[in-house]
């Protein structure tokens, strides 16, 4: 729900976690908030009480918001944009001979 | 010695009535479609309130699969883009480009949207020491703690848009943002508990169910995850009502009571009327807001005739009947001076709820402390040892 945004108020906030959540075994961790929290320990707990009351998940890691570093200032395409015309690395590109299997 | 022989099959009989009715009230109830790609979308045709929901959630995962489908480079003209985005049913997300008079918008709706779930603890945390049973106590705090969380998905929402959590504290118990008027209203029995559920959440979802479709990002994830925990409280509220609409005629006429008193100010909670709006249509264009005030108060209207009739209690409304014209129930409009005077503070219970809040700020100030100071203990001995 929360992304740093770099931006601060007047007093010195407690820090800011993202909260990530693995749902159920073999899924994985995905980001589900954020919450502010003293120390890792308290987010934790916190995390525990925001975002999992009716069993959402069987594993939680916070991570302090300022530690992430994000892939550009912008949330635009054109930083991926190099990815679109090598379209060799997907498998539909190539052309399979007729009567080919288990390829 | 007979407790502790009998006491492990007593606790557990006792832990599942009590745990199970919440979690199998409905198992939509349970956000566990809520992480990414593991569900096929919901079927949206029911068109019941968790379906609708079910449908945004969908639409919002569509969306991102759909890309966007404009033509406007992102390197370009930023309000283009912006345009671009909205235009394309997507998701304006934290670092993009937005419009100032958006996100002030934004910031002014997520606040006071967080504010009204954290002043909307008290009218029921009145109750929860009074509640009639062990059950009705456990369901009302379960419900309580919730308002609780959705106030801290919402606050962190807002806080995406570049405005710290303390400066939001600050807003509420300075007075200087607002919170919805409903709950300067008082809880007088323990029905007003059921009619805060069933009426006063039930309006509560109308409103909120369509932001689920908002074009912010964000918010519209955090009011998906609010809307499927609402859901309980409003069914919640409703069983309780129906089980004292059912039972001594003292209790009957408390449920009626309770009805009688929340109708007018549930319907005042979808603002004013259209005419007098003044951020709709501009919320409109940018997609923050999908109906208007009215069109949503009469969605509430319709909704809430079938069920009263189940609970065979009586909305207050002798203008109250059904037009085939309109396909729709003619109903009486709320007291809009009334609105207006409780927005400004002069409900029944404003200055006690500011009160409060401002007291239970002052009063946990010493635990934000304390906590801070254990941390930067813990943090300076780590340090030592690394040294």
């Amino acid at each position: 729900m929360n992304e740093p945004t770099g931006q601060r108020g007047g007093r010195e906030p407690a820090p800011l976690w993202e909260v990530f959540v693995r749902a159920r075994r073999g899924l994985s961790h995905t980001h589900v908030g954020s919450l502010h929290a003293p120390d890792a320990e308290l987010a934790l707990h916190h995390a525990r009480d925001l975002y999992t009351r009716r069993q959402e998940g069987v594993s939680i890691w916070v991570v302090p918001a300022g530690a992430i570093t994000a892939s550009s200032p912008d949330e635009k395409d054109a930083f991926f944009d190099p990815a679109a015309d090598k379209v060799y690395r997907h498998p539909t590109f190539y052309e399979v001979p007729d009567g080919v299997a288990h390829l | 010695m007979v407790a502790a022989v009998s006491g492990q099959p007593v606790a557990r009989g006792m832990r599942e009535s009590l745990l199970h009715p919440l979690v199998s009230m409905d198992p939509s109830c349970n956000t566990w479609d809520m992480y990414g790609n593991d569900f096929a979308p919901a079927d949206a045709s029911d068109g019941d309130l968790l379906g609708q929901v079910e449908a945004a959630e969908a639409a919002l995962r569509a969306a991102a699969d759909r890309g966007r489908g404009g033509t406007a480079a992102p390197d370009a003209d930023p309000e283009a883009y912006f345009a671009d985005v909205i235009d394309a049913d997507q998701k304006i997300e934290p670092r993009d480009w937005m419009p100032e008079a958006y996100r002030r918008t934004l910031i002014r709706q997520i606040a006071q949207h967080a504010h009204s779930e954290i002043i909307g603890m008290q009218p029921e945390g009145n109750w929860i020491s009074r509640a009639p049973s062990l059950k009705r106590k456990a369901i009302l705090l379960a419900k309580v703690q919730d308002e609780a969380g959705h106030g801290l998905y919402l606050y962190a929402a807002a806080e995406t848009l570049g405005v710290s959590r303390d400066e939001l504290v600050d807003l509420l118990i300075s007075g200087r943002q607002k919170y919805s008027s409903i709950f300067n209203y008082p809880t007088l029995t323990w029905a007003d508990v059921g009619a805060i559920g069933w009426l006063v959440d039930g309006a509560a979802i109308v409103n909120q169910v369509p932001l689920c479709r908002c074009s912010y990002g964000p918010y519209a994830r955090a009011m998906i995850r609010v809307c499927k925990e609402e859901s309980f409280h409003q069914r919640q509220g409703y069983e309780i009502l129906h089980t004292l609409a059912h039972g001594t005629p003292a209790q009957r006429a408390m449920a009626q009571d309770a009805v009688d008193r929340w109708w007018y100010p549930s319907l005042a909670m979808f603002g004013p009327p259209d005419g007098d709006s003044t951020h709709s249509a501009q919320s409109m264009a940018w997609k923050i807001k999908r109906f208007s005030n009215d069109e949503l108060r009469q969605r509430f209207v319709d909704m809430c005739v079938q069920q009263a009739e189940a609970l065979n209690l009586a909305l207050p409304d002798p203008g109250l009947r059904w037009n085939p014209e309109r396909q729709a129930y003619d109903f009486t409009q709320p007291d809009y001076d009334e609105l207006m005077r409780v927005i400004s503070g002069d409900g029944p219970c404003n200055r006690q709820r500011m009160e409060h809040r401002r007291r239970a700020h002052a009063e946990g100030a010493w635990v934000r402390e304390a906590a801070a100071a254990y941390a930067a203990k813990r943090a300076g001995r780590k340090e030592k040892v690394a040294a």
